[in-house]
Order: structure tokens, then sequence, then C-alpha cells
């Protein structure tokens, strides 16, 4: 006999499970930032621009070189310098209080105009994300809805309603199965959406930009790649009279967002959705099809982004041109990344962009900051919020979201 | 070099991964390590790489205590490990993995690959490994790459070989050759740390036999010992885990298996031909030491893999092939080996968890739309019913302590009428008081007249919940037995190791072992009087 037993095993709790949790995903950690951290990066944002607005400004300048003779030059010209950009982008996109009657709230109806597309492409990037797919491809789904709606709107005569109810919903469809050719190549053969969503991007434009070129959407006798006007009855509705753009875009952006809340938080679907974005595997083992929950998440993710180009074209442009989606889908990745993908904070994230947006030009104008100030802006916020595990190891927005409340063991938890 | 590890505790939060482990690796000598996955053993090894810091005890090498920060200590050490993943550049070659962190070099900053080569051939050609060092790694089969892995740690000067579950990514040709290999390093001196679970290996290449469980060395064998016996230290003995049940009381035969084959992606079969039958209201437990098949065998049953011949007949209707929803709409209640990857979402709230697959019926969702009310309420209801601590059924899942996580992932699967019950390893990690309240669960599952199917690697849960015990081996069911009092330890670890049922009882009726004398020797005592059943708590 030569085994010896040198003590019986104790039945104490067995070293069972992985002794260091599994790091959440990437995607995971941005979208568990919290709103503390998501406000003091747009503030940290807002102050490093200043900072950028003061080395730019020609009195501070001149200002800075006797600053040891005399710091208080110094500190009025930035202090000018400052406040007349930011007061400039204030009265640009929320209100003016310098302009004369109905006028004044012109600003923050452009903010809410410009937000429009971003809420809705913000919308249908924020369900892939919880669900677990980092799709890239709006700016080509917004594209391809932008092109079917201008179709629709100049192709057809239909009635009152009618007509822009068909430009909408052929936009949808078309973002839909743009987006939802990246979830079926996934479902199918494993293919990163990723990649696939940023190839579509170069294929949308380049086929639109082919397709300008064509009677297909070219306006006939014209030479540029421009299509003609959609139809009066194509365009939404304007809300406030013909002085102002706001138009009833900005209700369906609201209205989709209650929707989506509730696809996400109340119906079957998004449990499923929700479910394959937590973990795959505990969701094929609870009988969820893994495979058609992409599909699924990429159709209504890419209807949304679509919809948001038909806005463009329907609510604003009138025509639509390879250009015209501008760099919607890109900045509908930070909006949904800075709204954590949940339906409010996408509205509000895109109602900041939409008045970074509109604000910009009158801040060039009136106060001769360089209109690129915004995205640098933006650009910040971008790093502040998608690089956490960097961003939580600086100790300057460590203290700066203590000040505001944030605990990092919570955070963590 | 003789490497000693002296008192190695560590925890990780409230769980003990080591707790006090002492061992001595000797020159020369080939240490096996077993225990189950889970036991330890990957903790304990990577403390000794350097990879975790102790909390209590040391490293002693050489009769140094020595402290390694990292792994770059314990190379520096003489310490070289292979893990099971291996850790090479696909598309390096040979030469460059080899030299990779300490590359030769020529002229200042140049790799000199020549001199990497030569290195990879003088050790190569020494051990008559026969490796090519220009070839790219992604290029080779698995069990040169191992040797590219081994021959890393020699090139550093490894007196101390680490081998993590090395054979189960082999082949068995490619395990042979593997034990010839080891037999080399060892007659040339190295010493050979070989942690694995498979009984028949230890006993070929083994010098000495360290058996780890629950975070503790359990035992010392030698080679000569039998497999039983190894089986027997592995899987542990006499716990007082007895369940106070009434005799079953077996139904017709309703959840058939016949003759069901499962390949895995190299082609294998990983079950290879089972069949047995479950009648309602019996629990066959399926015994065997772990990788035998069980896991692919639970997996199949509930759809996650598709049989590539025979039956699972459930009330006459094959659900072979079917999705995993439609075998859970079918009546079938599934509790995973593994319930923090497999039967919940950590970031999931509890009652999310409760009707996790559930979630597209009545009374919980109605055209799509859920109800946060009823789904509260069920929660509410299953968290009473089955004693769930939780502060707030709001809460994310990831809160509860393990014992309590199990206990959400057996309130859901059996909140609904079931007509089978499959249940793998449904007391892993947890404690005392959680198991029994989930093996009286699954005997009440039983006597509602359910079929029920426990898979564990443990014998003793096997043995407190078994009506019929089958024990599976390489895919193979290699024998049935009646459970309960007739079962004997001694027959079920013969056949865990791969003896057929009649050859079993005839060895073990010969030869006892020394834990079967054991246990005889602590029922004696339990009829005298109360005698301690957890004795080793006193000794621990």
């Amino acid at each position: 006999m030569s085994a010896t037993v040198q003590d019986a095993p104790a039945p104490a709790p067995a070293p069972e499970r992985k002794p260091e949790p599994d790091r959440p995903s990437y995607l995971q950690q941005v979208l568990d930032s919290t709103t503390t951290t998501v406000v003091v990066a747009i503030l940290i944002a807002l102050g490093l621009a200043a900072v950028l607005v003061v080395a730019a400004d020609a009195a501070s300048q001149d200002a800075l070189s006797y600053v040891f003779a005399r710091p208080a030059d110094f500190f009025e010209a930035a202090w000018n310098a400052i406040y007349e950009t930011y007061s400039a982008l204030f009265r640009g996109a929320i209100f003016d209080y310098q302009a004369e009657g109905a006028r004044r709230i012109r600003p923050i109806t452009e903010t809410m105009v410009s937000s429009v597309p971003l809420i809705l492409a913000g919308l249908g990037l924020g369900i892939g994300f919880r669900s677990g797919l980092f799709n890239i491809g709006a700016q080509g789904q917004v594209l391809v809805g932008a092109a079917a709606a201008a179709y629709l709107g100049f192709t057809l005569d239909l009635p009152v309603v009618a007509h822009v109810v068909v430009a909408c919903l052929g936009a949808v469809v078309a973002g839909g199965i743009w987006a939802g050719i990246a979830g079926f190549l996934k479902a199918r053969t494993g293919a990163s959406e990723v990649i696939v969503t940023i190839m579509l991007n170069s294929i949308a434009l380049y086929l639109v930009s082919y397709l300008l070129t064509t009677a297909v959407l070219r306006q006939p006798g014209s030479t540029r790649p421009i299509t003609p006007p959609v139809g009066e009855n194509a365009m939404m509705p304007l809300l406030l009279g013909s002085q102002f753009r706001l138009h009833a875009g900005f209700l369906v952006a609201l209205l989709a967002a209650v929707g989506v809340w509730w696809l996400m938080e109340r119906s079957t679907l998004g449990f499923r959705f929700r479910a394959v974005g937590a973990n795959q595997d505990a969701a094929r083992t609870a009988g969820i099809n893994v495979q058609r929950v992409f599909v699924s998440v990429m159709l209504v993710a890419g209807g949304l982004a679509g919809l948001g180009g038909a806005m463009q074209i329907l609510g604003t442009d009138r025509t639509f041109q390879a250009g015209s989606a501008g760099s919607i889908g890109f900045d509908a990745i930070t909006v949904a990344l800075l709204g954590r993908s949940r339906p409010l904070g996408t509205v509000l994230a895109a109602l900041l962009f939409g008045a970074l947006r509109a604000g910009s030009p009158l801040m060039q104008t009136a106060a001769g900051t360089p209109i690129d100030l915004v995205l640098v802006i933006q650009a910040v916020i971008v790093l502040l919020i998608a690089a956490p595990p960097l961003v939580r190891e600086l100790s300057v927005i460590h203290w700066a979201a203590t000040l505001f409340g944030y605990d990092r063991k919570k955070a963590a938890a | 070099m003789r490497l000693e590890l002296q008192g190695i505790t560590k925890r990780f939060g409230s769980l003990v991964a080591n707790d006090g482990i002492d061992l001595t690796f000797e020159p020369g000598q080939i240490h096996a390590l077993l225990g189950e996955n889970g036991a330890g053993k990957s903790t304990m090894m990577n403390v000794l790489y350097g990879l975790y810091q102790p909390d209590a005890g040391q490293i002693v090498v050489d009769g140094q205590p020595r402290t390694f920060a990292g792994p770059g200590d314990a190379m520096a050490a003489g310490i070289g490990m292979v893990h099971q993943h291996f850790m090479l550049i696909p598309v390096f070659t040979v030469a460059e993995n080899v030299v990779l962190g300490h590359e030769p070099v020529v002229g200042g900053s140049l790799i000199d690959l020549a001199e990497a080569r030569r290195r990879v051939k003088a050790i190569s050609d020494r051990f008559g490994f026969a490796v090519d060092p220009d070839a790219l790694v992604e290029d080779l089969p698995v069990g040169v790459q191992q040797r590219v892995e081994i021959i890393k740690a020699l090139s550093r000067d490894a007196q101390v070989l680490i081998l993590d579950e090395p054979t189960a990514v082999l082949t068995p040709q490619e395990t042979d050759e593997l034990i010839g290999i080891m037999r080399q390093l060892k007659d040339a001196g190295t010493s050979i740390v070989f942690i694995t679970h498979k009984l028949r290996e230890v006993r070929a290449v083994a010098d000495t036999i360290s058996v780890i469980r629950r975070g503790k060395v359990v035992g010392t064998a030698s080679p000569e010992s039998s497999e039983v016996e190894l089986a027997s230290l592995m899987v542990g003995r006499s716990v007082s885990l007895a369940v106070e049940k009434p005799a079953a009381e077996p139904g017709e035969a309703t959840f058939q298996v016949r003759d069901l084959t499962v390949l895995d992606v190299h082609g294998n079969a990983v079950v290879d031909g089972v069949s047995f039958d479950v009648h309602r209201g019996e629990i066959l437990a399926i015994a065997g030491v772990q990788g035998n098949g069980q896991t692919e065998l639970t997996e199949t049953i509930l759809g996650l893999d598709t049989p590539t011949a025979g039956q699972l007949l459930l009330d006459g209707v094959d659900l072979g092939g079917k999705k995993v929803h439609e075998v859970i709409e079918a009546g079938v209640g599934f509790v995973p080996e593994d319930r923090s990857s497999d039967g919940l979402i950590a970031s999931f709230s509890i009652a999310e968890n409760l009707i996790l697959d559930m979630h597209r019926s009545a009374p919980f969702a109605r055209a799509g739309s859920l109800s946060p009310a009823r789904v509260a309420e069920n929660a509410a209801h299953r968290v009473d019913e089955f004693d769930i601590r939780v502060r707030s059924v709001q809460d994310a899942v990831s809160t509860l302590s393990g014992g309590n996580q199990q206990k959400v992932v057996l309130a859901r699967e059996m909140s609904r009428p079931l007509r089978l019950f499959v249940a793998s390893q449904p007391t892993r990690g947890l404690d005392v008081g959680s198991i029994e309240f989930v093996h009286k669960r699954i005997v009440a599952e039983r006597d509602n007249g359910t079929p029920v199917v426990i898979v564990s690697t443990e014998l003793d849960e096997v043995l407190a919940l078994a009506d019929r015990i089958a024990v599976m081996y390489r895919g193979k069911i290699i024998g049935i037995v009646e459970g309960g009092q007739t079962a004997d330890r001694d027959v079920l670890g013969l056949m865990m190791a791969g003896v057929p049922l009649e050859q079993a009882r005839e060895q073990a009726a010969g030869h006892h072992t020394a834990l079967a004398a054991a246990d005889a020797v602590a029922q004696a005592e339990e009829g005298a009087g109360p005698a301690p059943t957890t004795d080793e708590e006193g000794t621990a």
C-alpha cells in the first residue's frame, strides 16, 4: 500500500471560479463609464479648448510676451478670448441675446435640426454596442438611407403624408439591408462586423457617387452629381413656420428614442439583444439563437441610421449628393458612446454635438476662433470617453471626477 | 536544483485557491501533480512562476528562500514553464520564437539569427526533437509546437520544467512521444513538474505523485499505486454528504439514449455509442474522471452539439438535432457545468436571470413585450422558495455568492414543468450548506416523477444522489451499477480508470484499498456512536 493519506479533504468551498474575474470587454468598459465621467470629460474638453483659444489669440500672445511685467494684461486678454469664443458658441447654438424677436431662439432650433440625424444614427449604433456588435458602418447606412429617400422623393408623386412616409420607409429598408449584410456575414461566416461595416462605408460612398453620375440619381440635364429636389409632399413638415428650419424629424427622432428604450428594456427581442451582448455562451445555453440576433441587431441599427439619412434630405437638404451624409455616421459613434448607448444619453449627446455644429460658424465669424476648435473639442471628448482603461489611470481625471462625486470603487463594482 | 514550496497559500477574495501547500521537487525526478480541474494546480504553478504573489508561505530554491516578482525572476532562477495554451507567435520561425525576449545580438542591434538557429539545433539534436529552426510555428503540428516551447525553456537553462496539462492537446501518438521526451530530460538531470488529471499518463511516467484537491495536497503516492487509489484520492472520500432520500419509485423509462455518438472538430468520437435509459422518478448519475465525454453528452442533450449518430428519445420524440429552445420547450431543465460562463449573465439582474430561458412566453411576455411586474413577482417567489439570499432581485446576479448563484440557476430550471432534468456538476464550488440544499431539491424533483440525470466527477456526490450510476470512460459508458448502499467505491474507482464492470468487481473483491478500509472503519465508528464524520477538520 503505497498511498498515504495526509488529510481527507475538507468540504470547504473549492477554488472553482477563475481566480481573476474576466476583464469586461473593451466595449463593456466604455459603456460602463458613469455619467460623472462623461460630464467630466466634456468639461475637460472645453477646458483644453480654452487653452487652445488663448494660444491662438493674437492679443493674448502679445500680452504673454510681457506677462511677468504686467500679468493682469495677459489674463485679461486670455479671458476676453475665451469669453468671446464661448459666448459666440452659445449665441450660435442656444440663444442669441443680441438678436431681435423670434430670431433670438433660432440658434436652439438649429441645434435641434443638426441633432436629428445624429440621434437616429446614434440610437442604432447604441443598440449594436449593447448587443456586442461594434458597428462602424453608420456612415454607409446613413448614405444609402439618404439616397433611397431622395430617390423615392423625386421619382414618386404621392399625396401628402403618404409620400414622406414612403420615402422614410424606403430609407429604413435601405439602411437596414446595408447593415444587414454585415450582420448576415457575421452570423454565417463569423466575419468581423468592424471590418465589414468599414468596407461597406466605402462601397456605399462609391456606389452613390457612381449612381449620381447616371440617370438613376442625377438631375436630368445637369452635369453636376446631384439629384433633383424631392417633391413638396416628401418634405418633413416644418414645426415653427418658415422662419425656422426645425422640422417634424426632431419629433420622429424623439419617438425613435422612446421606441428604442422600449425595445431594449421591455421587449423580448431587446432582452435577447442584451443577453447576447453580455454573455453569448449563456445566451446560447438559454436557447437564444445568437446568429439570428446578430442579423436582427444590424437590421434595426441600419434601419435607424438609414432613417437618419432620410432626415438630412427630407428635413433640410432637399437634394442629395455624395457629401450629404457629411460625417454624421462617424459623429454618431461618438454620440452613442458619449450617451453610453442609452436612448436618453444618446439624445443629450446628439444635442451637444448638434450645438457644437450649429454654434461653430458664429464662433468663427464673431470671435475669430477657427471652426476647427469644435473638432478639437469633439476629439478630446472621444479620447476621454473611448479610452476608459487609459483615462481611468489619469490622475487628473480621477481628481476631477472625485470632486464631482465619482467613486472609483463603485464604478469598478 | 531542489525546489520547495513551503506553506503556500493564495486567496482570491474569500476563495482559498491554495491552502498551505507543501511540496518538494527533487532534481532529476518527474513529479506529477494530479487533481481535477479547479483543484488549485494552476494557481500554484502561477505562484511558482511568479505570476501570482502568495499570501503566505515561501518558495525555496536549493535551500535559499526566493521571491519571484514575475516570470523573469522565475526563469532566472532556472524555472521554465510550458503553458497549456502555447505562448508562441505563429508567424515567427521556431528560432525567432525560441530567442524571443533574450535575442542574441550582432553589431550592436541586429538579431543574430544564425546564433538563434544554432541554439535551437543544439537542443533539438541533443534530445532528438527533429525541429526545423526555420519552420514557421503556425505550420507545425501541435505536438511539435509543444517541443518548441520545451526548447524555449531549455534554452534559458531551465532546471525545473513545469508542464501544465501538456497532453490535453495531443493525440495518443504525440503523447507517447512527449513521454519519451520527458524521460530523456529527466535522464539529463532536469526535474519535471507534470500537471495533469489523466491517471494513465501519471502512472506511466511519474516518479512521485502528489494529489491536490480543493487547494490542498491531500496525499502523495508512488507510481505503483493502482489507478483506483489515485482516482479515489482525486475525487475524495467519505465527506458527510448523505442525503436523506426515500427509496426511488421508478416509473417507465421516458428518456432513452440510443447509440449516441458525437464527434469533436477533429473527428474524434468524444461520445462513443452511448446508450442508457432514465426512468421517471429516478436519478441516474454519470460518474467519471473529467474529460471523458460527459460535457459533450449533456451539451448534446440540450442541443448545443449535434449528434453524429444515435437518438435521444424523450417520451418517444428524438431530441437529436433540435435547437436549444425547442429542447427547453420540450420540458428539459438544464444546469450547465460552468454556471458563470453558461448559466448566468453576470451583468443581468437576478430577476432577469431567473427568466433567461423563459423570456419568450407567458406569463413573462405577451406579444413580444416583457412584463417587468411579472418578472419581479416571479423572482420574489423563486428567491423565497429557494432561499436565495439577496438584497434586491434587481441587483446584478454577480453580486451573489457562488452558492446563491447556483440556486438562481436551479430555481430557474426547476420553475417550469419538467419532463427531464439534467444537471452537470450541480454543486461544484459550493459550501456544504448549499450542497445539501441543492441535493434536496434534486431529490425533490425526482420525487415529482421527473427523470433526472446528474453528471458529477465527485464520487461522494454520485453516491449520495444516485439511484443508478453509469460510469463514463473515454466517451463510452463502461458499465451501469445500482446506487445506494450496494455501490462499491472500489468498483466505481476501477471503472473510472477504464476497467470493465465484471473485472472491476473481481479486482475490488481481492484488493481493497486503504481508502475503502478507512471508510469501513469510519462507518463502524459511526455505528458505535457520534463519531466525527469530518475528522479532517480537526487535523487541518
